[in-house]
């Protein structure tokens, strides 16, 4: 382990709280998501049938771009002192355009031995509601 | 109360799916990159891809009449239920090592489990898929549990 990620794991306390961040999709970040990971679904783009045919408020974000976000709460965290081993989460409510959504995580516990660090993450809606529970684990040095 | 789960159902348990091959391109991560707000250069310039690009990696190509009207490709890999409404259920990822530009990979998926639950608002069936992404030689690199849930 290198002297900065073992500084950076000895500083971990049960309880920390990671950065937050908000994200506020638009239609053009939407389209290049869409694009990007070749997904077609019509409630990610197409409003009028959004709301008229899925019966949905508004266009929707995917709930695989919620969990992107949240793993880069983790990613940003630990930037090169640490190495993602499990990333988890599930989409519980739906998002639509127009809301900004913020990734929270805290540090819910830590193994010296394993030098493990394991997170509870989330993406919260402007409600203050988790609309996406996960977790991740995380270990510093080699 | 009478199982919702046919014995032809559940003889889907252990069945894999072909195995997909796809191949990490620089490009491709970039864009994903940029879609997804990424603040990391190495993801940004492509020489390493963020945890979830592997979930735009494994959705399928199919030709454009293999799309229905609302845009989502068919999927044939579930068994028949007397239930018809799907959602995602939760995803888990174990990660052995990053994907990078070059990487050849061969993912292969098999349904997992099938669970039969009495939910709030009635009857679910959980459905689990196994993921393994490995490489040409066999080096484990992904390993993945999703989870559907029918209601």
């Amino acid at each position: 382990m290198n002297a900065t990620s073992k500084a950076r794991f000895d500083a971990i306390t049960v309880g920390d709280v990671l950065p937050e961040r908000a994200f506020t999709a638009s239609n053009v970040s939407l389209f290049l998501y869409n694009a990007a990971i070749w997904n077609a679904h019509r409630i990610h783009y197409d409003a009028p049938y959004t709301t008229d045919v899925e019966k949905h408020p508004a266009v929707v974000i995917d709930g695989p771009l919620q969990g992107d976000w949240m793993s880069q709460c983790v990613l940003d965290w630990m930037g090169e002192d640490g190495a993602l081993l499990k990333f988890q989460y599930a989409n519980r409510r739906a998002s639509y355009l127009g809301e900004t959504l913020k990734t929270v995580g805290c540090i819910t516990a830590k193994d010296d031995a394993a030098k493990t660090v394991t997170m509870e993450l989330g993406v919260q809606n402007e409600a203050g509601e988790i609309i996406a529970p996960g977790s991740a684990v995380v270990r510093f040095g080699g | 109360m009478p199982s919702m789960v046919s014995d032809e159902a559940r003889s889907w348990i252990g069945r894999s799916q072909p195995p997909i091959h796809m191949e990490v391109t620089r490009r491709d991560i970039q864009k994903y990159a940029v879609a997804t707000e990424q603040r990391q250069q190495k993801f940004l310039d492509g020489d390493e891809a963020p945890p979830m690009f592997l979930f735009g990696l494994l959705r399928p190509i199919v030709p454009l009449d293999g799309l229905g009207p609302d845009g989502i490709a068919r999927d044939g890999f579930l068994p028949d239920f007397p239930l018809k409404r799907i959602m995602a259920g939760g995803t888990e990822m174990t990660y052995h090592r990053p994907l990078r530009p070059g990487d050849k990979l061969i993912a292969t998926k098999t349904l997992a489990d099938i669970q039969e639950k009495q939910g709030g608002s009635g009857p679910l069936i959980f459905v689990s898929y196994d993921l393994t992404v490995e490489t040409e030689d066999g080096e484990v690199v992904v390993e993945e549990r999703s989870t559907r849930i029918i209601r």
